[in-house]
């Protein structure tokens, strides 16, 4: 009785938590996923509403490469790892356990210990310590996935990254345009900017502390960028026609985009310091969505010199082109995985626009995605997974799909249309 | 004001019949005549102005809404009509206009942008080409973030890939 009536606030918790966030649905998973037990954290004496366990379980989940223990199957409840019985977790088949203990420090900080343990062999992982106020504790726990995850997998985790994404609110036939920053797994969702006027494009600095986007504000497009610490923001652009597409270099020096004051689109460079432009193409076809190799040598981006939307690699110091992807016909939006060979784009082989992965060294193409209207792909800094837009119904929404595929979750939104999701980089 | 009046008279006499229908009294039949009038007058009053406003508004303007082929900024024969109203009304009467490129929901937003901005190209080109000024016109694209129409279907679709005169 006590326990129906815990998990009936819990949801009606949740519920309303999640009015205005995201929430995440594993639809396909792994074959065999690797079975870890998350025990409860033992937090004796703190209050808290986070559930520490519950978040690191569904960051794993999310993974699709883990299956987890129901917490009601579990025989006991160790923090530390000298309280723990093997037995008992062998008993579930479970191959990891994750024991921890969060106690107060003083001043307002808190430490959380945890163990990752082997239950086959019986033996300690990995122990860590990490410490933090009360209102980090979602940091924490998704540093405890990033530990869990590159231990099992041998893959740095990417669960302490952000999302940039753009919500528009249709009421009474005006638009409210959201700019949002949340994290990776679509809690915490926080205002970047808003406006009546379409927001696009947003595009994240190299060192995550900053993002580029398109606002209309001005009653055109400009490009601005933005401090998300400190909310400053500075206007980059202000030309005649088309500015649009930012999008930061590795080394944060410069942006390339996309300006149509000569009179159709071409790829500009924008020297940050200077500030000073240098035109990129000289073409009459629409050249738009450029984005960089990891060298900062070369630039990607979408023309359709050749007839049809197709992706195409520039040279930056030579500005020679060269194109790339021959199969669809329409191939757009190249967005690159941190190991510069798996590029994600925009691919509609006849009728239907999907997400599909492309081998710069092979040329194979995959198709990733089986939804309808499929854009804005983004890798996630350790390229496991990577998060697009989607329609469902007549709403835009975010899901997610590992680039081999085996894995897909949505994000569904519960207000307005969510749209152009942008993965941060690794953040610390 | 002689409508109004028969108007009047005729709802006048509508109300007394249903009262006197409906009561069984007769010593009110009277009663609703008075305030029957001026309820009506009013009424009469508001419909025929808004109506001759309609008509004058319909007769004096061309379309403003231009629609294109998907991934296409060529413009349709059917636009040219309306187009060539527009330019002849822009030199007699200069004045400064905005050109509003739209693109449907299908295919990526920079690139829909870029597709928005040819197709209010195209339009400010055949302006231009029958004699109005290239400075009075400004082309801006919204790509798919301003839809006219809302669903992911031909009907929308073809509503959305539009230039819009302002």
């Amino acid at each position: 009785m006590g326990q129906k009536i815990f998990a009936l606030l819990f949801l009606l918790l949740f519920s309303s938590a999640s009015y205005s966030e995201l929430v995440i649905r594993v639809t396909q998973g792994n074959d065999k996923p690797t079975r870890i037990a998350i025990a409860p954290i033992d937090q004796t004496g703190i209050q808290t509403g986070e559930d520490i366990s519950r978040i690191v379980e569904a960051d794993l989940q999310r993974s699709g490469l883990f299956e987890t223990i129901e917490r009601r199957d579990m025989l006991a409840f160790p923090g530390r790892a000298q309280d723990v019985y093997y037995r008992d977790w062998r008993l579930l088949g479970t191959e990891y356990l994750v024991a921890g203990q969060l106690r107060s420090v003083g001043g307002g900080r808190y430490q959380l210990e945890f163990s990752l343990l082997n239950v086959p062999a019986q033996k300690t992982e990995l122990t860590h310590k990490v410490s933090g106020t009360m209102t980090q504790l979602r940091d924490l726990a998704h540093l405890v996935s990033d530990k869990v995850y590159q231990e099992i997998t041998g893959i740095r985790g990417a669960f302490s990254t952000r999302l940039a994404y753009v919500t528009a609110i249709r009421k009474n036939n005006k638009y409210t345009y959201r700019l949002n920053v949340a994290d990776a797994d679509g809690a915490r969702e926080k205002l970047v900017l808003e406006s009546g006027e379409p927001i696009m494009s947003p595009s994240w600095s190299g060192n995550g502390k900053e993002l580029a986007y398109v606002s209309f504000e001005t009653g055109r497009p400009a490009i601005f960028r933005q401090n998300l610490v400190t909310a400053e923001r500075q206007q980059l652009t202000n030309f005649t026609g088309l500015n649009g597409a930012p999008s930061w270099s590795p080394d944060g020096t410069q942006m390339a985009l996309v300006l149509s004051k000569d009179g159709n689109p071409e790829i500009y460079l924008l020297d940050l310091q200077s500030n000073k432009f240098s035109r990129m193409t000289r073409h009459f076809a629409i050249d738009t969505e450029p984005t960089w190799m990891p060298d900062g040598k070369s630039l990607l981006f979408t023309s359709d010199r050749g007839g049809t939307p197709q992706i195409y690699k520039l040279n930056i110091a030579t500005k020679a082109t060269e194109r790339l992807t021959f199969t669809g016909n329409y191939n757009a939006r190249p967005s690159l995985a941190p190991d510069g060979r798996t590029l994600a784009m925009v691919h509609r082989q006849t009728d239907t626009f999907h997400i599909a992965s492309f081998d710069l060294k092979t040329g194979r193409m995959i198709e990733l995605t089986e939804t309808r209207l499929d854009e804005s792909p983004t890798v996630a800094p350790n390229g496991a997974m990577l998060i697009y837009a989607t329609k469902q119904g007549d709403r835009g929404v975010l899901a997610a799909v590992s680039l081999d595929a085996g894995v897909r979750y949505v994000l569904p939104s519960s207000i307005g249309d969510v749209r152009e999701p942008a993965w941060s980089p690794f953040l610390r | 004001m002689k409508v109004t009046s028969i108007k009047s008279g005729l709802s006048a006499l509508f109300f007394a019949a249903l009262l006197a229908g409906c009561s069984s009294n007769p010593v009110v039949d009277e009663q609703p005549s008075s305030t029957d009038i001026e309820d009506t007058s009013v009424q009469t009053g508001q419909v025929d102005t808004s109506e001759i406003e309609d008509v004058a508004v319909e007769a004096v303007t061309a379309d403003t809404i231009f629609y294109f082929d998907f991934d296409k900024a060529l413009l349709k024969p059917e636009s040219r009509a309306a187009l060539l109203e527009h330019s002849a009304m822009l030199q007699s009467n200069p004045r400064n206009v905005r050109l509003e490129g739209h693109a449907d929901e299908r295919g990526t937003r920079e690139y829909n942008m870029a597709l928005g901005e040819r197709r209010a190209q195209a339009v400010k080109e055949f302006l231009v080409l029958q004699g109005v000024s290239p400075s009075l016109i400004e082309v801006i694209s919204y790509g798919e973030e301003r839809a006219a129409a809302y669903g992911s279907n031909e009907d929308a679709w073809g509503l959305n890939r539009r230039v819009e005169l302002k």
